[in-house]
């Protein structure tokens, strides 16, 4: 009897080691996002590649797409780059930019250099637009499904694994769905 | 030496007007004061444990001068909190809204306290029963006796 109750306090700090080592793993980055299930915020942005042409999330109604936030400023969009080349190989699903926060020139250049996964980029350089999709940390991608609302939001980069176990699957569903 | 201190004075200036801080968008000290009092409120989400107030990074400039147009546009502080939160969620509060997912955040140090206190009392309660004053024996009552018999006696 005596010999368990000093036990205690070693099962209490086990327990607190067990919370704090779970912690630990958890991605504070990860918030969750309010705008899952919401329709998307609407926007008419000029284009990247044509300052006279617009690009409004209207246009997309009836489409599952992908939206991603870019910009060449960013160094996880470059480790990104790569895998989003190769999704849009794929066709899948159209993948549509959103150029956050960034000077034309330098966007249309990390674009050519790089190659372009997108259909095309919106241009987005005082950021309203990222703040009405509560971007705070590029990159960060969303499916919209044809009813324009937003069904996934991924925070940070899109990995080939995510592709496949998460946007692939969710397209797919979206697709058949109507 | 003249020139030498206009020089020294000169870049003693040039270096200040550099440290200057950008001046605010607005020079009305009533509004500048509510959208800080609105920043203190709103999490930076780039830097998760400072406020849109104190941090400097990017997106929390963006956010402050959102908040300063809003209110200038005559938005209350609540619908502007409500705007932040449909965008970045309840995180972007650093006062949670009460709710069923953060009733332990806001009331788990309370209970912590009564469990405590419980315990502390159950405690204090158990060794004062086991300390209970128990009757002396005969033979320890002789020798008490005894004692006190011979201290009356001077040494």
């Amino acid at each position: 009897m005596l010999r368990a109750r000093f036990l205690i306090p070693l099962a209490i700090f086990i327990a607190i080691l067990g919370i704090l080592g779970v912690g630990l793993t958890l991605d504070p980055r990860e918030v969750p996002s309010p705008l899952i299930n919401k329709p998307a915020p609407a926007f008419v942005l000029p284009q990247l590649h044509d300052a006279d042409k617009t690009f409004s999330q209207k246009e997309m109604l009836g489409k599952v797409w992908m939206l991603n936030v870019w910009a060449s400023w960013c160094v996880a969009c470059r480790e990104e780059h790569p895998h989003l080349i190769e999704f849009s190989r794929t066709g899948a699903v159209p993948i549509y930019g959103l150029n956050y926060k960034d000077e034309r020139a330098d966007g249309i250049a990390w674009l050519a250099r790089l190659g372009n996964p997108y259909t095309l980029s919106a241009y987005d350089h005082a950021g309203k637009v990222g703040i009405d999709y509560g971007v705070y940390g590029v990159p960060e991608t969303y499916v919209i499904d044809k009813a324009g609302v937003i069904r996934y939001k991924r925070i940070g980069i899109v990995t080939p694994e995510i592709v496949r176990d998460k946007i692939l699957p969710l397209v797919k569903e979206l697709n058949a769905n109507g | 030496m003249g020139k030498l201190l206009a020089l020294l004075l000169a870049l003693v200036f040039a270096v200040s007007a550099l440290a200057k801080e950008a001046p605010p968008a607005t020079s009305d000290p009533a509004l500048e004061k509510r959208t800080m009092a609105l920043a203190e409120e709103l999490r930076c989400l780039v830097c998760q444990n400072q406020t849109i107030a104190e941090s400097h990074a990017d997106l929390a400039v963006d956010l402050k001068n959102q908040i300063r147009e809003k209110l200038k546009s005559g938005m209350s502080e609540d619908q502007i909190k409500d705007y932040m939160v449909a965008r970045y969620g309840d995180f972007v509060l650093y006062k949670p809204p009460v709710m069923t997912t953060t009733v332990p955040l806001w009331f788990g140090p309370f209970v912590l306290l009564i469990a405590a206190l419980a315990g502390l009392f159950y405690y204090i309660l158990r060794r004062r029963r086991s300390v209970e004053p128990q009757a002396l024996s005969e033979g320890e009552q002789a020798r008490v006796q005894a004692l006190l018999d011979s201290s009356e006696e001077p040494p």
